[in-house]
């Protein structure tokens, strides 16, 4: 196995023959941001066009929640044990911890999301906000709880503020295929139900 | 239009590629066309609604990844210090044999049986599932399209959509065939059982392997861009992560990201962005209990370097978005295995034949597979003149003598006497008047005769130019 400075010193040698070495361009963050999918009110409305454009739902209160959640199976979940006390008035039976002995158990799962993106219709989930990836990721509907104050309005102001964690997913609807013939296909290994809960 | 046009007999003269595209069905020929159609088109419409001038967003990441290419000296130990700091390992690999032997050891060190793995081209390009098999070790591919491919031992054909040249129909049957229930070719119905059968090999898998879209410099970040969940399972539910991550995958900064994710997500699948784009930075967070613990980061050289060092390494630059091939005439016609490895269409072209190294007159051939349209050129979100390139690498497979390159085409000789010498030009053209009086199935020439059966020529009327010139002279 090469060492480390054997493969920079290879690189070094190959590029000693470049004499003109392109410099870095300059540019201004907002030339990046697709203009038209910004437009229209503020951070939350562009969320909630965009969001729901990936084929997300956006709800406001308990109500919509329950409301929303009525549309499919949901006897059985795994939640943040931060929001155990909030979801209790739904007729769920609630977990604060993912069995991964029996991971089709929970029909829903709900965790707290560190922010969201308008631009993109995109939820920020942070690996140290989040209880377990697997109660974001496996159950068939994910409710994700993010506070309207974390919406970032274009997507560089969200990349340039990643911060520290180990593993951020920017997650932009449900999980989709096309492998098929090119026919989308909602709910593939991730959720097939993707909820973004804004509070306050 | 009538797919059975496109099963004829299998010519014996020609180039490889024309040998191969005689062979493909009507439904392969079908199902390429029409996706690779359907996606130019959606890249097209979608970049032109979301950027005033999309060109000079290209523009931008071809300046950026060049840059970035040309201080790979800096920005390498730079990446390798920052995955450093947050926690990886890093090892570097000088060819593929080498990249397949630290995964295997890194694996077997820890006993581990069966590994989950995300769709990436790296891992192709070094044949990492076989190796892994011949140290007893299951590599289990999670992307639909990939696990299709691999139940059916076939390989990808395409590098965003690797089973663009299978229908559902042939889908169907390979899931059949392999006990994932009794035929159904329903889409939704293969895809939930694709769900099912992978729960259990994710969470019983003993480390998780991806590749990677790109490699942050800066912060150490390593970043997928997919759509179906399948990367965050296998980054979830394993206590090991290995990355194999090739050396042009580096960007400068997290700012960049932004032109990057915005040009590639539009020009590989026609979305505005994908489910899930994952930046991944080291391993879990303290105390959670999901995630890998071991975070190993291997950076695959593989005649990456030997590129850099020459006249081709603007191809480095290449995102492996796809839409170089989905735009190529000779792709749409021949599909991706016609081009004998890993990168097909326009890139594969060019990246092939410079990766092959010594190997290079093996691939000479592929260059020529190209009408010189320029449409790959113009959909290259990062701005590769990927027509110059292969008529450069033409160029250099002529210099070399490669027998490959040569296959195929028509002594040059006859015609290079005749166009240099203006009074044998003039009784050349006058002569071949005649041949709008000859029938053109008398041709002694196969492989015209095969091209002549079904079109007709529009009437020869050489000399035209030439009368039209001298009296613009005149004026
Ligand atoms: S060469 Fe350009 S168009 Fe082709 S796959 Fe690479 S980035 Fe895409």
């Amino acid at each position: 196995m090469a060492t480390k400075e054997e493969f920079f010193a290879t690189i070094s040698q190959a590029l000693s023959a470049n004499s003109a070495r392109a410099p870095y361009p300059p540019y201004a963050d907002t030339d990046l941001v697709a203009k038209p999918r910004v437009a229209g009110g503020s951070a939350e409305a562009v969320f909630r066009k965009n969001f729901a454009a990936a084929g997300g739902v956006t709800v406001s209160d308990l109500g919509e929640l329950k409301a929303e959640l009525a549309r499919h199976d949901t006897k059985r979940g795994v939640c943040d044990p931060a929001l155990s006390a909030t979801l209790g008035g739904l007729d769920i039976e609630w977990t604060t911890t993912f069995d991964r002995q029996r991971p089709d158990d929970y029909a829903v799962g709900a965790t707290i999301a560190s922010g969201a993106i308008a631009e993109t219709g995109s939820l920020i989930l942070k690996d140290r906000a989040t209880c377990d990836r697997l109660a974001a990721l496996a159950p068939w509907v994910h409710v994700a709880v993010v506070r309207r104050a974390d919406i970032f309005l274009t997507l560089p102001e969200a990349l340039t503020r990643l911060g520290d964690d180990p593993y951020v997913v920017f997650a932009t609807g449900p999980s989709k295929t096309a492998d098929v013939e090119g026919i989308l296909i909602q709910g593939v290994h991730g959720p097939g139900a993707q909820i973004a809960w804004l509070v306050d | 239009m009538n797919t059975n046009e496109h099963e004829f007999a299998v010519p014996h003269f020609g180039q490889p590629i024309d040998r191969f595209v005689a062979t493909i069905s009507g439904e392969v020929y079908a199902a390429v066309h029409s996706a690779s159609a359907i996606k130019s088109d959606k890249r097209a419409q979608l970049l032109a609604a979301d950027y005033a001038d999309p060109l000079k967003l290209r523009a931008l990441a071809g300046q950026i990844k060049q840059h970035t290419l040309d201080h790979l000296d800096r920005y390498l130990p730079q990446a390798v210090a920052s995955l450093e700091r947050n926690g990886a390992r890093v090892h570097c690999a000088a060819d593929g044999e080498e990249a397949r032997r630290i995964i295997g050891d890194l694996l077997q060190q820890r006993g581990a049986k069966t590994v989950v793995k995300s769709k990436s081209m790296a891992t192709e390009e070094i044949h990492l599932n076989d190796y892994l098999a011949t140290r007893g070790i299951e590599s289990v591919e999670t992307d639909l399209g990939e696990f299709i491919l691999q139940i059916d031992g076939d390989t990808p054909s395409h590098i965003v959509t690797p089973v663009v040249h299978k229908n559902r129909r042939q889908i169907a049957q390979s899931f059949e065939r392999h006990g994932l229930g009794a035929y159904n070719d329903e889409p939704e119905t293969i895809t939930r059982r694709a769900r099912r059968f992978m729960r259990d090999r994710f969470l019983r898998a003993d480390a998780g392997l991806t590749g990677a879209n790109f490699l942050v410099a800066e912060s150490g970040r390593l970043v997928l861009v997919t759509n179906e969940g399948n990367s965050r399972f296998s980054l979830s539910a394993p206590r090991l992560h290995i990355a194999l991550v090739g050396i042009e995958k580096i960007v400068p900064a997290d700012r960049d990201l932004g032109v990057f994710l915005n040009l590639l997500v539009r020009s590989a699948t026609g979305q505005q962005f994908t489910a899930y784009t994952e930046f991944i930075s080291g391993p879990r967070a303290d105390g959670r209990p999901s995630g890998a613990e071991e975070l190993h980061v291997v950076l695959l050289d593989n005649g990456r370097t030997d590129i850099l060092g020459a006249e081709y390494r603007e191809i480095l630059r290449c995102i492996r978005c796809g839409a170089c091939m989905n735009i190529c005439p000779v792709y749409r016609q021949a599909s991706g295995h016609a081009y004998r490895a890993v990168y097909p269409g326009p890139v594969g072209a060019v990246l092939t034949p410079l990766l092959a190294g010594e190997h290079f007159a093996q691939f000479a051939d592929l260059p020529k597979a190209c009408s010189v349209c320029g449409a790959c050129g113009d959909a290259c979100p990062v701005n590769i003149a990927l027509p110059d390139l292969l008529l450069r690498l033409r160029d250099r497979a002529k210099r070399a003598h490669a027998a490959l390159s040569a296959r195929g085409t028509p002594p040059m000789g006859g015609f290079a006497a005749v166009a240099t010498h203006p009074p044998l030009w003039r009784a050349a053209l006058t002569a071949s008047r005649l041949a709008n009086r000859l029938p053109l199935d008398w041709l002694p020439v196969p492989p015209l005769r095969a091209w002549t059966r079904r079109r007709t020529l529009p009437e020869f009327r050489g000399g035209a130019f030439r009368q039209w010139f001298k009296q613009r002279g005149q004026q």
